[in-house]
């Protein structure tokens, strides 16, 4: 079991913007993280475009690639480190992802590109947009908690490949994916 | 949660086997990776996948080959060939050589997902399909077909050979010897016994009934139809139906029965519209049909028609050597409803149901342990448990007919002259029952008995 968070006297989520993002997106999503993981979020400035990962062939960018460039960000105040873009991302076997993590690890990558209704050629729906980039970055920073995709539908770990399944599943763990992460987030202490 | 299923990723490349290893680990499955088809067998060869994804283009065997190969070693193991690129021809080689479907990288996750979650599901289903079907097979199969005498391994050869087959069976035999039983093992070995075997006792139904019964009828058709009802060639669509005592229907009945073997079709009574049915037919009867078509009693093209294929079955008197274990099965399976510890038969009670005629057949002798395993005191039935209520006749020189008047004489007397608690005992209906008394003379006796 990984030494718990609170022990080492780190428990923040730092959300790192890479590309230009609404103050207000961010500030939504550290006000849902906060929630949910009980823990205070920090809003790191801006990264540069990373266009190390851009491949040209396919018009996207490697999720693995700038999942593995945000290891030397973290420090000592760093719990998670959650990247947040609105680039379209890719991993090589499949057409895009919306984010990827490590699983144990402490960074994960979140992709907002085809959260936006627009993406689908619908009007604009803002709170339904900020859910979405909610719900995806809880969970694949679930999955730095160890946790695996969750066979409850209404679960935020349930597996989504498609905005129709984030739209059916809540921001929020199952009681049982919960325990989990809070007993790793908060030190044994559900 | 339910039980991980374990796929297996064969492709040369690295950056393919990772990722999808760590996608599908992510989706929840246990995943295993390999580089080409040896190691890919070889990683069968020591654990059993459910499911595996397997780029057609590497070097050496490819996927089309290997998968070929990996049939042959887990024939049940799905396959699901990965190509770089949309190619009609792989693919429909790759489908020719059983694969489950294929899918061109990149993925696109809902489809990869859906398409091994599909796979997987229908997968399960087959494997819960073949399940069911070997359980409904355990219980649609007559498990109390018992013998293994010479007449009875006959009876046997024929269910095999006509079983699966279409053809109608007329099944011939005196009463108790177990013609339904017979029916039904024909029914369980055809293709169609996953449908229903509707059963139907011609004898017991009156002429109108019979007609309404056979073939339903519509609202109002006639007094008492307040309902639309099916007939029971209707309800047998896809099945089997089993007209049991076929030689005590009416000539009025037999011409309509004709007709719907003939056409196929069927209309309700108070309808004019036919309906097509789907069946096939399994007579019976104890009656010896050729004499009544003889006596016109019984019509000729139906007869032919019933009687495409016969099995007749024998009389217990004359398999004899099956009573052993058909006593054997009788008390296992009292033992086991009257919850008795009963595991055997007395020698001395052996012998005289061996010289006991049993005008009823079988069903005298279940009838006969049945009550034998009621009264029985210890752990063996012995001869007085039988002889409470199995009167035996014992003069070799009387012919079975005499035997048989005796035997109906004796239990009548028992209900003092009630045919109707006589007919129960015997385990004959009371049509049969009637019938005997009057071929025999006794209704008047039975009269001045009760």
């Amino acid at each position: 079991m990984e030494e718990s968070d609170s022990r080492r006297g780190v428990s923040r989520i730092q959300i790192l913007p890479i590309g230009p993002i609404r103050p207000e997106v961010l500030s939504a999503l550290a006000s849902g993280l906060t929630a949910e993981f009980r823990q205070a979020c920090e809003l790191l400035p801006e990264a540069p475009d990373p266009a190390f990962a851009f491949n040209v062939t396919r018009q996207q960018y490697s999720a693995t690639e700038i999942l593995a460039s945000l290891a030397p960000r973290i420090t000592e105040r760093t719990g998670r480190l959650l990247a947040v873009t609105p680039l379209d991302l890719y991993i090589p076997i499949l057409t895009f992802v919306f984010g990827e993590a490590q699983l144990s690890g402490r960074c994960a990558v979140v992709s907002y590109y085809r959260l936006r209704q627009e993406f689908y050629g619908l009007p604009a729906d803002e709170k339904l947009f900020r859910q979405r980039v909610l719900k995806e970055s809880v969970h694949e920073l679930g999955h730095t908690y160890q946790i695996e995709h969750c066979e409850d539908y209404e679960c935020v770990m349930s597996s989504s490949h498609s905005v129709e399944w984030i739209d059916l599943k809540t921001s929020s763990f199952c009681p049982g994916c919960r325990s989990s992460v809070l007993s790793l987030a908060l030190g044994n202490h559900p | 949660m339910s039980t991980k299923a374990n796929l297996l990723v064969v492709d040369d490349e690295l950056i393919v086997r990772d990722s999808l290893d760590k996608w599908f680990r992510e989706e929840g499955y246990d995943v295993t990776v390999a580089e080409n088809a040896q190691e890919a067998l070889s990683k069968m060869a020591a654990k059993r996948f459910d499911l595996a994804l397997v780029d057609i283009k590497m070097p050496g065997t490819d996927g089309v080959e290997l998968q070929r190969r990996m049939r042959e070693v887990d024939p049940e193991m799905l396959v699901i060939i990965m190509t770089g690129y949309a190619s009609v021809e792989t693919a429909v080689s790759a489908l020719k050589n059983g694969a489950y479907d294929y899918v061109s990288k990149p993925f696109d996750p809902d489809d990869i997902a859906h398409t091994v979650h599909n796979a997987l599901s229908h997968k399960r289903a087959e494997q819960e399909n073949t399940r069911l079907r070997e359980t409904v097979a355990a219980v649609v199969r007559p498990q109390e077909i018992v013998g293994q005498s010479a007449p009875m391994v006959r009876v046997f050869e024929a269910i095999q050979t006509v079983g699966p087959t279409e053809a109608t069976v007329l099944i011939t035999g005196e009463s108790g010897t177990g013609k339904e039983l017979i029916a039904r093992a024909l029914h369980a070995a055809s293709p169609r016994h996953y449908n229903p075997l509707v059963v139907l006792h011609c004898g017991a139904l009156a002429e109108t009934l019979l007609e309404s019964e056979l073939f339903g009828h519509e609202k109002g058709a006639f007094t008492g139809a307040q309902y639309r009802k099916k007939g029971s060639f209707e309800i047998a669509d896809g099945g089997t139906i089993f007209l049991d005592e076929i030689g005590d229907i009416s000539l009025k009945t037999q011409t309509d029965l004709l007709r719907v073997l003939q056409e196929r079709e069927i209309t309700r009574v108070g309808s004019s519209h036919p309906i097509h049915v789907d069946f096939r037919c399994i007579a019976a009867t104890n009656r010896h049909l050729e004499q009544l078509v003889e006596e016109g009693k019984f019509r000729p093209d139906l007869f032919y028609r019933l009687n495409v294929f016969q099995i007749q079955l024998p009389p217990l008197r004359e398999r004899k050597s099956d009573i052993p274990i058909l006593v054997d099965h009788f008390v296992r399976k009292f033992a086991s409803s009257m919850n008795k510890r009963i595991t055997r038969v007395s020698p001395a009670a052996m012998a005289l149901l061996d010289r006991y005629q049993w005008p009823g057949n079988i069903r005298e002798l279940e009838n006969a342990v049945e009550r034998a395993m009621v009264v029985a005191q210890g752990p063996e039935l012995r001869e007085s448990d039988f002889a409470l209520r199995l009167p035996i006749i014992g003069s070799a020189s009387r012919t079975l007919e005499d035997m048989e008047k005796a035997h109906i004489l004796a239990v009548l007397e028992e209900c003092k002259g009630n045919q109707t608690l006589a007919a129960e005992l015997l385990d004959i209906d009371r049509v049969t029952l009637h019938n005997k008394l009057k071929k025999y003379g006794w209704k008047r006796v039975i009269a001045d008995v009760a």
